[in-house]
């Protein structure tokens, strides 16, 4: 029975690939170009402000935000961290974060927010999972208590 | 403590803990704002948990994030060679830190009813659950999310079960459970992989009772899940789920399915299955399809 169920995790895993394989591979190319450059980040990071703006379990954090400060730094670090020719000159997570009380959920709710805007400027599937999983570390600096 | 005993003081303290969950709710410190991220509630386990199929993960239910407080209902149907089984419920989740459920899971004995020529067509149980958050979460931070679980369940029909040699109508399973998941794994797509112990004596999952003939002491089985995001709205995956032994009548053998998993939005799942329960209470072969609806907030 064990050794018929392996068999058959193998078979499913087998069309998996299949199915995956099946799409342009574009591995190869740097993250940036994948979110489409200059002009793709920085519609990545316009689409994102609209749904913070948007979203009521969040916005009130960015009530007095500078945002025309606030988009050029995100362009600047999505660019950066994308591998595009960009340098980060914004302030460190740490400190940009501190003192607001930003629990898992309000980090969730901008996450899930981020996914939105990139489904909206059509960003590859493989190519969104990059960036999240790029960002994802900066929980640690940012949420007050994990 | 006899065993009657014990039962009356699980599910006592299920309904304790629905109580501070409803307060905490009501006083407003929890928010139904279900913040976390698309199918990181899973679906729904056949036992009623936030899970897979067969197996329950280490995730809660529904969508509530810290401060928040989730949920979800759930609709499952079992097509095997011989057999079908229906299940339903619906659990809670508080803080993304306890979940309560409720299921019932009715067997259709479907042939072997007939065939025995036994009064009951079908064998039924209640299941109350409890699940806790212990550490960690599903997608930040490099350890995984682990949680400890447990399953009360109550059986309704107990006239087969007893004369194939079960040992008890009612039992308690427990578990502890891991999942992670990696964001832009292999081909930057999600993977998901879960693992579960559970220490247990129930016969096929408790419809044929706990414990019998061949032992009634619990035993730690092991339980898996692997998954794949094709898409944020798509899963693959399979599962196995490893049984105790313990009724001389017929083999008793592990649990296997592979699925499908569409999560349109949080509000609604949608699972398609091939489960293989292979040898059910003498009859060999019982594999088929499962489909379970999910409901969630
Ligand atoms: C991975 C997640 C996040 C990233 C990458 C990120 C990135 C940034 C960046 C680059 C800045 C500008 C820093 C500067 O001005 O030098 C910033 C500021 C800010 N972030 Fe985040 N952030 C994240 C999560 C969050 C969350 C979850 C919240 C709250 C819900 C939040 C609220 C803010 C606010 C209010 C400011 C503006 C602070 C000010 O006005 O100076 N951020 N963030």
């Amino acid at each position: 029975m064990y050794r018929q169920g392996m068999q058959q995790v193998v078979m499913t895993l087998a069309l998996f690939c299949a199915v995956v394989v099946a799409e342009p591979v574009v591995a190869a190319t740097r993250l940036y170009d994948q979110l489409g450059g200059e002009v793709g980040v920085v519609a990545i990071v316009d689409q994102f402000l609209f749904k913070l703006a948007d979203d009521k379990r969040i916005n009130h954090f960015f009530v007095d935000t500078n945002v025309k400060r606030f988009r050029e730094k995100l362009i600047e670090q999505f660019c950066a961290l994308s591998g595009g020719p960009c340098t980060y000159t914004g302030d460190s997570m740490q400190q940009s974060h501190a003192g607001m009380d930003i629990n898992l959920a309000a980090f969730n709710a901008l996450v899930e927010d981020l996914i939105e805007a990139m489904e909206q400027c059509k960003v590859a599937t493989g190519a969104q999972n990059r960036l999240l999983a790029l960002l994802a570390p900066m929980h640690q600096d940012i949420i007050e208590k994990p | 403590m006899n065993r009657q005993k014990i039962a009356h003081v699980l599910v006592g303290l299920w309904l304790v803990l629905l109580a501070p969950g409803a307060a905490a709710w009501n006083a407003a410190a929890l928010v139904p704002n279900n913040s976390r991220i698309l199918a990181t509630g899973g679906a729904t386990q056949i036992e009623g948990q936030a899970g897979g199929g067969i197996v329950p993960w280490a995730v809660l239910a529904g969508y509530g994030s810290s401060g928040e407080v989730g949920g979800s209902g759930f609709y499952t149907h079992v097509e095997l060679k011989d057999y079908s089984l229906e299940a339903f419920g619906a659990a809670v989740s508080f803080d993304n830190r306890m979940e309560l459920s409720l299921a019932r899971q009715e067997f259709d004995l479907g042939t072997l009813g007939r065939a025995l020529g036994v009064p009951d067509k079908e064998l039924r149980q209640n299941i109350f659950g409890l699940k806790l958050r212990l550490y960690g979460d599903l997608i930040y931070g490099v350890l995984p999310q682990f949680a400890f679980g447990v399953q009360y369940k109550h059986n309704l029909d107990f006239g087969i079960p007893a004369a194939v040699g079960a040992r008890h109508d009612s039992d308690a399973d427990f578990y502890l459970s891991a999942a992670k998941l990696w964001l832009a794994g292999p081909l930057g797509r999600n993977v998901f992989a879960n693992i579960t112990l559970r220490h247990t004596r129930a016969n096929q999952g408790g419809l044929l009772g706990f414990g019998g003939d061949r032992g009634d002491s619990r035993e730690v089985m092991f339980e898996s899940a692997l998954g794949f995001f094709i898409t944020r709205h798509i899963a693959v995956g399979a599962e196995y789920r490893q049984q105790p032994h313990k009724l001389g009548f017929s083999p008793q053998s592990d649990w296997f399915d592979a699925f499908v998993g569409l999560f349109p939005g949080k509000h609604v799942a949608l699972v398609a299955a091939y489960a293989d329960l292979g040898t059910v209470a003498t009859l060999p072969e019982q594999r088929g399809w499962y489909l379970s609806l999910q409901v969630a907030f």
